[in-house]
């Protein structure tokens, strides 16, 4: 076998160790997230929230699971099944998928390692840096990927064969649409000031303090396209107070309302999934991603990196519960209006006065 | 080059092979009992009046199409955004034309009334 190969071979593995253990942690994370909400929102209405499975409710999502699995699969006569089937699917799909392009840290392994006498490179396929494809069109990549999820909203809407399932699916492609668009067109400050659509260069490019103290965050170099960003992925996830995919006085439970057994709670993960990868995003874009103090620290760097991420999304997952346990509901006409008539030209603005921002900040 | 794309296709294999186990795990595990109420469409209780693919309003039809038009655009200004220091003053002006021209379609739509929800 050629010598170069072996290094294929070796970054090659530690990608599939990496895509491994990152599905695995996700998906625990993803479970407990929801324990998490439902006790916060406990917390929030001075009651108790699940805490009686295990210790303070530790166990409670272990048993949700097992319950969903256990119980009866409902197909609603009149279904378009092929259709029917494949909508939580692709909705999960998407969910998870909107997270391989986001760094999670650093560098997680040495470039080069001595096993056996011989020297392997790992950093083919980026295998050793804290993300899972670092690829120069990464912003892409995700709007691709979140529309690709609203294929799954209109197909469980319309393969349902009920009417709350189609308004639902309908109400909910159409609120994500337009303000997938004010996400996307927030961002572009954001690719002007760093020159690259990588995530990972927009990370580095967070690197540093001013005066010492304050960290070199786009929340604050991009102050309106943050305030935009945030409005926007509120309504693209589907949360209080823009969750008119599923508001249950005027439309049941929306496009899952036909869903019982594992299906439903597909997406029910997928909604989390999607909460996890909105708050990353925002952590990513806005908040410096893994960047912290230390993080160039000789050992330290391979963990330090994924520590900062995690607090960073924790606390913005915090708010995501926060918000919904504040807020009252929207209006859904009054959505439609902020979104084109106000995020939109916003962010046509923000375009416009992005490189008066670049001057300020000493980026052009 | 390529070899970096190898990654997500790996993640996009594990993403749908998830679903895709757990819709037959579920299907295998939980009980089957079909009854024809049981079935039926859950409207609250109530029979079902009608064909239950309704035709929706045409306000989310224009909202299509709308998104269509302005993502089109999106998907213009990333790359310039991308070399927008090597371009410096002429790719703003540029783009800056672009934009207001954008500015002015919107605000015909907004007049049309095609934004407008009631």
């Amino acid at each position: 076998m050629p010598e170069s190969n072996l290094d294929l071979i070796a970054s090659v593995i530690l990608v599939l160790v990496k895509i491994g253990v990152f599905f695995a942690v996700f998906m625990l994370i993803l479970a407990y997230i929801t324990l998490v909400e439902r006790r916060f929102l406990g917390f929030f209405q001075e009651r108790y929230g699940p805490n009686r499975v295990g210790w303070q409710g530790l166990l409670q999502p272990i048993a949700d699971g097992i319950k969903m699995f256990m119980k009866e699969e409902i197909t609603v006569s009149g279904a378009n099944k092929a259709v029917y089937i494949l909508a939580p699917i692709v909705f999960v799909a998407a969910a998870l998928m909107t997270f391989v392009v986001i760094p999670f840290g650093d560098v997680i392994w040495p470039a080069t390692m001595e096993i056996g006498g011989r020297v392997y490179n790992f950093t083919l396929a980026n295998a050793n840096r804290g993300v899972i494809a670092d690829v120069n069109v990464a912003v892409l990549v995700i709007f691709a990927i979140s529309s690709i999820a609203i294929y799954g909203l209109i197909m469980a809407g319309w393969g349902s064969n009920n009417k709350y399932s189609l308004l639902g699916g309908v109400r909910a492609s159409a609120v994500m649409i337009s303000y997938e668009l004010a996400a996307a067109l927030a961002i572009i400050g954001i690719i002007m000031t760093t020159g690259s659509m990588s995530l990972m260069d927009i990370v580095i490019h967070q690197k540093g303090y001013w005066f010492g103290v304050i960290p070199k965050w786009f929340c604050f170099k991009q102050p309106l396209a943050f305030v935009l960003f945030l409005i926007a992925i509120f309504a693209e996830t589907g949360r209080t107070p823009f969750d008119f995919t599923e508001c249950e006085n005027e439309i049941v439970a929306g496009y899952q309302t036909e869903y019982s057994s594992m299906k439903f709670a597909l997406f029910y993960l997928a909604e989390y999934g999607h909460i996890l990868a909105a708050s990353a995003l925002m952590v990513t874009f806005f908040f410096g991603g893994w960047q912290g103090p230390f993080v160039d620290a000789p050992v330290l760097k391979y963990f330090l990196p994924i520590i900062y991420f995690c607090i960073k999304t924790s606390i913005v997952v915090f708010f995501f519960i926060w918000v919904r346990a504040t807020y009252p509901r929207f209006r859904y006409d009054l959505l439609m209006k902020l979104g084109w008539k106000f995020l939109l030209p916003a962010t046509l603005v923000n375009i416009l006065i992005t490189p008066v921002l670049m001057k300020i900040f000493g980026d052009l | 080059m390529l070899l970096n794309y190898f990654p997500i296709a790996v993640y996009l294999l594990v993403a749908i092979g998830f679903g895709v186990l757990i819709v037959w795990l579920s299907t295998i595990l939980g009980p089957r009992n079909p009854e024809r109420v049981k079935l039926e469409t859950y409207e609250c209780g109530m029979e079902t009046i009608g064909p239950n693919r309704i035709r929706f309003a045409v306000k989310f039809y224009i909202i299509a199409m709308l998104f269509i038009v302005f993502d089109i655009e999106a998907v213009f200004l990333f790359p310039w955004a991308v070399i927008f220091k090597d371009l410096k003053l002429f790719g703003f002006i540029e783009m800056g034309i672009f934009i207001v021209i954008l500015f002015a379609g919107l605000a015909y739509v907004w007049r049309k009334g095609a934004l407008e929800w009631d």
